[in-house]
């Protein structure tokens, strides 16, 4: 129901505390440059963080440990299987 | 790409995709809600790997495959009219209505711009000041509060040349509704992951309780919705029925209060109309009075009339999880991708687009 | 479906193209070197055999990243000659002008057309050019038609592709159709992105030199792209045609730039890029021909052709899965869902 991509911020234009200022990043992949708002995000970013974007918005800042303990979970189910199959 | 590239690991989908099949001791009736899910689960043939006995059905989150044909034949009438200028996502460009699409009425001389972004839509109105720029507006929880916002820096630039029509909705009643129907027989939801980057993990726990329904929120990788099956599989194992999170990189189980807010600054809970669901109460989302303004059914005076399901089309059945795509008459015969009739059939994540295109007879 | 009005759709190089042109253009013009439907259609002058091709050009925006509209016209055609095996002599040129076109475009758009010619060495021999009132035309509309000859043993046909045969690509796919998209209003995407369009006469020219009969089929896969240039080889040759997501090159900045507007690079326009449809045994040593030469440096083999069922495309995803590759249905656009 809603395509979202992870991006990396280049540049923020504008600041949290001022609405009238256009929030807004510069995000960028693989060096495809695209600028979106930052109105709805929930934890405004830093140069360098990573935004799930979506229809022109970034909706989330990643968390790295976040997102590493993902990444960890899923290693770790999937190691699961092995252990299983040597038991 | 980071924080993509690791997660398309094709071992990793692999080992969990084998301990998927260990795990599938007893059949099981998943429904993804989501059509991206829908989509990914074809485009990467996951379908085709899964062990017997799991049974994937497709829900009703497909923002274009549940606007009412009401509702599409109100944007056409919008997009007819003169020194309009309406503005949609691509999504919503060959959904029929019982007038045609807005494709159609394109082909006609209607002024139609595909956007990516509310925003955009917005920009449309400084570039043709001449014109009315209305934004046809169509989504669930993500993408409200992109409208939201829309409106609100509408508001702040005080454009004068710029409304929206608004058929978005929240995906909780139309869920509610299924798991209330006797026949569909669950025993996990897929939860989308997106939605709930907005909405919360927590959001989801209500309804886990009350049907007794195992949750989990999965993200869009193969790995990603193989780790959620597996989560899903385990709770029907072992019988337990809660929410858990597999998306934990994108979503929190707070979610993002901040949109939500904005959202709810601008949008009240009304009644909508669901294609093949029907009129569901507090699943609609409508402009504030504050706002009025930029409500095109208030400057416009236009309002969406019911309209019958085309003759044979299966759609309702289909987003109701109770048939799939083969089932129906139509389905890749009189109705498809090309020359769609039933809304289904448009979108590339409506649930017979899918199948249509990937070949889900196998 | 009966049709009531031409939709953009009907231009898209996919279904809805295919349907006008079956259902209107082949109901009155049935000659069959038309029928057959190929690149170029090939046909003997006493003494010699030639290829024939015409194509229009109505891209938008005129410039983009890599190209303009003129290029386009000259390597186009060129190109559709070449995927007969032919070698292309001479171009004519029509050009249908907006009143109001300025004439510092145009000229560079002739000076780049000029250009794209002697590069080529396929000289433009004949032309024409029209002018109409402002609103009736956008800017610029060129057609042009190409002329080759093809040697008298040269049999490359969409219809020839055989069960064994590999597929190869000559480099990654969707940079013209990406380019084009991310320079259209709305979507304000940038990066390293350029349009592909390029002559592919003279890389094809070698491998037939080379590996002369081993080469079934040729075909460039412009609009609707790879997916749907498969598509139309599984049916006229009535196979079976299987690829490897794993195996099909693309840039990381394509790849990036459809992950963001949800569009899929199978179905995204090529100007520079040719399917080779190969003898099995003749396949590696046709892959190291064409990483010597600048347009198939990128080349990959990227699936093989099998018995049936006839028309079928399926594609193995990168984690082992297997699905449908269908041809593109109308224009691809951005979606957010």
């Amino acid at each position: 129901m809603c395509l979202a991509v992870p991006l990396e911020v280049i540049e923020i234009i504008g600041s949290p505390d001022d609405p009238l200022s256009q929030p807004t990043a510069r995000v960028a992949s693989s060096g495809i440059e695209k600028e979106v708002r930052l109105d709805i995000i929930d934890r405004w970013p830093a140069r360098g963080d990573y935004v799930i974007v979506h229809a022109g918005f970034a909706i989330h800042t990643l968390d790295p440990v976040e997102a590493a303990r993902n990444l960890e979970l899923m290693r770790q189910m999937a190691r699961a299987n092995a252990a299983s199959k040597k038991a | 790409m980071k924080h993509l590239s690791e997660f398309r690991d094709p071992s990793l989908s692999r080992s969990l995709l084998a301990r998927l099949r260990t795990t599938a001791t007893r059949p099981a009736r998943i429904m993804e809600v989501c059509g991206t899910h829908t989509m990914a689960i074809f485009h990467h043939g996951l379908r085709s790997m899964l062990p017997q006995g799991v049974e994937l059905i497709s829900g009703p989150g497909c923002p274009v495959c549940v606007t009412s044909g009401g509702d599409i034949d109100a944007f056409i009438k919008i997009a007819s009219r003169k020194n309009v200028r309406v503005a949609i996502f691509g999504d919503l460009l060959r959904v029929p209505g019982n007038n045609g699409s807005l494709a159609d009425a394109a082909a006609s001389g209607a002024k139609v711009e595909l956007v990516y972004s509310a925003m955009d839509a917005l920009a449309l109105a400084e570039k043709y000041p001449e014109e009315l720029i209305v934004f046809l507006s169509v989504g669930f929880e993500t993408t409200s509060p992109t409208v939201a916002a829309t409106i609100l820096a509408a508001s702040q630039t005080e454009t004068r040349n710029f409304c929206v029509y608004t058929s978005n909705k929240t995906i909780d009643p139309a869920l509610e509704l299924l798991l209330n129907d006797p026949d569909l027989q669950l025993d996990g939801l897929l939860c989308p992951g997106h939605v709930a980057t907005i909405i919360g993990a927590h959001a989801f726990v209500p309804m886990a309780q009350r049907f007794k329904i195992p949750c989990v929120i999965g993200g869009f990788e193969p790995a990603d919705i193989i780790s959620a099956l597996l989560l899903l599989l385990e709770q029907v194992n072992e019988g337990r029925h809660e929410v858990e999170n597999g998306y934990e990189r994108a979503v929190s189980w707070q979610g993002n209060p901040r949109a939500r807010e904005l959202s709810a600054k601008v949008f009240s809970k009304g009644e909508s109309s669901w294609r093949g669901l029907g009129l569901l109460a507090k699943s609609g989302l409508t402009i504030r009075d504050e706002y009025s303004r930029y409500d095109a059914k208030e400057r416009l005076g236009i309002t969406a009339k019911e309209v019958p399901e085309p003759a044979g089309c299966l759609c309702g059945a289909i987003l109701r999880g109770q048939k799939q795509p083969p089932h129906c008459p139509l389905f890749s015969k009189g109705c498809t991708p090309a020359s769609p009739i039933g809304p289904c059939m448009v979108s590339s994540e409506g649930t017979c687009a899918a199948w249509h295109r990937y070949g889900g007879q196998q | 479906m009966k049709l009531k009005q031409i939709m953009l759709d009907h231009g898209s190089g996919g279904l809805a193209s295919q349907e006008l042109i079956e259902k209107l253009f082949l109901r009155y013009l049935d000659h069959p070197l038309l029928a057959d439907m190929e690149d170029s259609a090939v046909f003997s002058v006493p003494g010699t055999r030639l290829a024939m091709s015409t194509d229009s050009y109505v891209v938008d925006p005129l410039f983009f990243p890599g190209g303009d509209i003129g290029q386009l016209a000259v390597h186009g055609t060129i190109n559709d000659l070449a995927m007969r095996g032919a070698r292309p002599l001479y171009l004519s040129l029509a050009f249908i002008l907006e009143e109001g076109l300025s004439y510092g475009e145009l000229e560079k758009i002739i000076r780049s057309i000029a250009q794209a010619s002697k590069d080529a060495a396929v000289p433009i021999i004949t032309g024409d050019t029209k002018v109409v009132e402002r609103g009736k035309a956008d800017k610029i509309f060129i057609n042009s038609t190409g002329l080759g000859v093809v040697a008298p043993d040269c049999q490359i046909s969409l219809t020839r592709a055989r069960p064994g045969d590999k597929i190869i690509i000559s480099g990654p796919m969707g940079d013209h159709g990406l380019t084009i998209m991310s320079q259209r209003s709305g979507l304000s995407l940038s990066g390293d992105l350029a349009s592909d369009t390029m002559p592919l006469h003279g890389l094809v020219e070698q491998l037939l030199d080379e590996f002369g009969p081993a080469i079934h089929t040729l075909h460039d896969p412009t609009r609707g792209g790879v997916a749907t240039g498969l598509n139309e080889i599984a049916s006229h040759s009535k196979v079976a045609l299987e690829i490897m997501e794993a195996a099909l090159p693309i840039r990381p900045q394509v790849a990036a730039g459809c992950e963001i507007l949800g569009l899929d690079p199978l179905y995204l326009a090529n100007e520079g890029k040719v399917l080779i449809f190969v003898a099995a045994d003749k396949a590696q040593g046709l892959l190291n021909l064409a990483h010597s030469r600048p347009e198939g440096r990128e080349a990959a083999i990227i699936g093989q052709v099998q018995e049936g069922p006839a028309g079928r495309v399926s594609l193995i995803t990168a984690i082992g899965g297997s699905r449908l590759l269908t041809p593109l249905q109308g224009q691809p656009l951005p979606r957010i869902c």
